[in-house]
């Protein structure tokens, strides 16, 4: 959202610019990029919600809580994400931290090495949770032996979420943290605060919009998160399908009507996310011009 | 409350910031660390703060040995080159952040704010954000802030670098005021020889992470130690010359210099600053050599004359006096004699070459 802004700020880049290209090159170069949005997003996601909502709101409702297995994976789902988000958000918060404020050997393959799970597959994160913690892997003995089930339950399903969106937080916050400099935070230390005066008072409302941008996106990635899930959840029905699972399920089981039901939630949901993330990208903006413009006033 | 400075080395990796570093800073004293940029001076100043740690040597706050005491434990306030201010908080949520970090209660916090903010000038600004004030005013609020914690010894580090002429000038001025108000002991890091001599009682100069000398503006601007002092403060005309038996050779001119009293001659460079040279149509009886009058600036508060010697084929800077000018008159073109009142050969020991 920084380097939007940067953008927006150039003049001649905010599209009331330049007009040296002939109209119709403008008008099929639109239609173009409407044609493709709709063809493949818009009309998909009105779909899905129109396929649900087909018999009526009192149908869609019973398809959605009238299942047993299907109100599970709603459970599932809403309990598995946000470990997974807290988790992540701890982990890019000290990440960020470590990387933009020392300087240790080692960093830059550190920095190489968060953006790893954007690059792998799914499933191969899956298989890799697997070979570690499954029965034949390198710890499954081990935790058998002491009782600890990760594969096919929960613990399992918020490790490979939490992998599979590691970088979001971290992602978003090294340029941030590191735009902000540490001066701020060695004054806040030079007036007697400690670590953690110094981060609840100066870094965290610093990068809090930042950080809120990470946290929605990787909570929209974990919600929909299907590969790596399916891999070790093994499929057991009321008792580790998450939701996008459930909605494959419902699907090969030609329960189409159910299925569509639990995938417009899915989508709800990230719409709604959409929906917080524009607000928050506006607000932003809004914060940034403004302190601009009293600048500009002083 | 008084500093000394014990041995103190200090290496970033391979690059050596400071060697062996030794400085008494008496209670209430205003003290200016002068020097180029990568002259360990505000390394210097981070390291008496505690925002960095000394890889040797000793910091005593009084008879304290502070070395490493973290920066909370030192009561000190600290002025950082870009201020540094909370940009989320107001001027008096920044002027009171040291308080709330003690607990003071709030009576008391708006209580000393609004002295603070009256002391810095800035009454009426309590609401505003860092974005909404000029930079000599977020200046004000930067020591305001560290004021704040009520400090034992007031650490600036180039104070007044990021502002224009005219309010560095004025802040350079009030700062020494305030100085005399309060008389908390106060170490300020620049690299700007007016700004040192115009506020501070004593002024250390370093280069490449060691003092190069330590007195009063007065005595270092008069009796410069060595080379780089002297090129440091102020503009300076270069002679290269010999030196043998107790005499200095210089174009134009020799001089007795008894330091030097070998048979064996050795290059000797001299050192004259452009005010310390007179200008005449007639020679003098004195050292003197012949010059043609390249060009003349009058404006200003001296008259800046470059000058050509065409036997020796150097050029020199001399300043006149106004008076000295107009009685004078200088036309380019003219042949005049210059003669240096005040000469300083440095020892070659100080092997520093402008």
């Amino acid at each position: 959202m920084h380097t939007s802004r940067a953008v927006g700020h150039k003049p001649g880049t905010t599209g009331h610019g330049s007009h040296t290209e002939p109209a119709w090159v403008r008008w099929l170069l639109i239609s173009c990029a409407i044609a493709v949005i709709s063809i493949l997003v818009i009309i998909p996601v009105v779909n899905v919600f129109y396929q649900a909502l087909a018999n009526g709101f009192d149908t869609y409702r019973h398809q959605l809580l009238d299942d047993a297995e299907t109100r599970h994976a709603i459970w599932l789902t809403l309990t598995v994400v946000p470990v997974a988000v807290v988790l992540n958000t701890i982990f890019g918060v000290a990440v960020a931290w470590a990387v933009t404020r020392f300087q240790f050997p080692g960093r830059t393959i550190l920095i190489a090495f968060i953006d790893l799970p954007f690059a792998i597959s799914p499933v191969v994160v899956g298989l890799m949770i697997m070979l570690m913690f499954g029965r034949l892997g390198i710890w499954g003995p081990t935790l058998e032996h002491w009782g600890i089930k990760i594969v096919f339950a929960y613990p399992g399903l918020v490790l490979a979420t939490t992998f599979v969106t590691l970088p979001f937080v971290a992602r978003e916050l090294i340029p941030v943290m590191e735009a902000l400099g540490a001066d701020e935070e060695t004054a806040a230390v030079s007036l007697g605060a400690n670590g953690w005066q110094m981060f609840w008072r100066i870094t965290l409302p610093n990068i809090r919009l930042g950080l809120l941008y990470g946290v929605i996106l990787c909570n929209a990635r974990a919600m929909g998160e299907f590969g790596a899930v399916r891999v070790v959840s093994g499929g057991i029905s009321g008792e580790t399908d998450t939701m996008p699972l459930r909605v494959e399920k419902l699907f090969q089981e030609y329960e189409l009507p159910e299925s569509f039901a639990v995938a417009s939630v899915l989508t709800l949901l990230a719409l709604v996310t959409l929906i917080a993330k524009t607000l928050l990208e506006h607000q932003t903006q809004q914060q940034l011009a403004r302190a601009d413009d009293e600048q500009a006033e002083t | 409350m008084s500093i000394s400075i014990e041995h103190v080395s200090k290496h970033f990796g391979k690059f050596q910031a400071l060697t062996d570093i030794n400085l008494e800073v008496g209670s209430g004293e205003l003290v200016a660390l002068l020097g180029p940029s990568g002259s360990g001076k505000t390394t210097l100043l981070r390291i008496i703060a505690g925002l960095e740690t000394a890889n040797a040597g000793v910091v005593r706050y009084q008879d304290l040995d502070m070395t490493h005491s973290r920066p909370q434990e030192r009561q000190i306030g600290f002025v950082f080159q870009h201020y540094a201010l909370f940009r989320h908080m107001t001027v008096f949520e920044n002027v009171a952040f040291g308080m709330r970090i003690r607990k003071t209660p709030n009576v008391e916090v708006a209580k000393r704010v609004k002295e603070l903010l009256h002391l810095v000038r800035l009454e009426g600004l309590e609401k505003r954000y860092p974005a909404q004030l000029s930079g000599g005013q977020r200046q004000r609020v930067a020591l305001a802030r560290a004021l704040g914690v009520q400090p034992r010894v007031l650490l600036l580090d180039e104070p007044f670098g990021a502002l224009d002429a005219k309010v560095r000038a004025e802040l350079r001025q009030w700062l020494r005021q305030l100085h005399d108000q309060m008389h908390v002991t106060t170490i300020f890091v620049t690299h700007d020889q007016e700004e040192a001599f115009e506020v501070a009682d004593k002024v250390v100069v370093m280069q490449g992470g060691k003092i190069e000398q330590l007195g009063t503006p007065q005595e270092v601007f008069d009796h410069p130690a060595n080379a780089f002092v002297m090129d440091f403060l102020g503009n300076v005309n270069v002679f290269h010359g010999r030196m043998q038996s107790g005499k200095v050779h210089l174009p134009g001119f020799e001089m007795a210099y008894p330091e030097y009293d070998h048979d064996v001659a050795q290059t000797a460079t001299a050192y004259v600053r452009p005010h310390e040279v007179d200008l005449d149509r007639v020679a003098p009886n004195g050292a003197a050599m012949q010059v043609k009058v390249l060009q003349v600036h009058p404006a200003g508060s001296v008259a800046k004359v470059r000058v050509q010697s065409e036997e020796f084929g150097m050029a020199l800077n001399i300043e006149l006096s106004l008076d000295r000018y107009s009685e004078l008159r200088p036309k380019q073109g003219e042949f005049l004699f210059a003669s240096p009142r005040k000469v300083r050969v440095f020892k070659p020991a100080d092997d520093y070459v402008i």
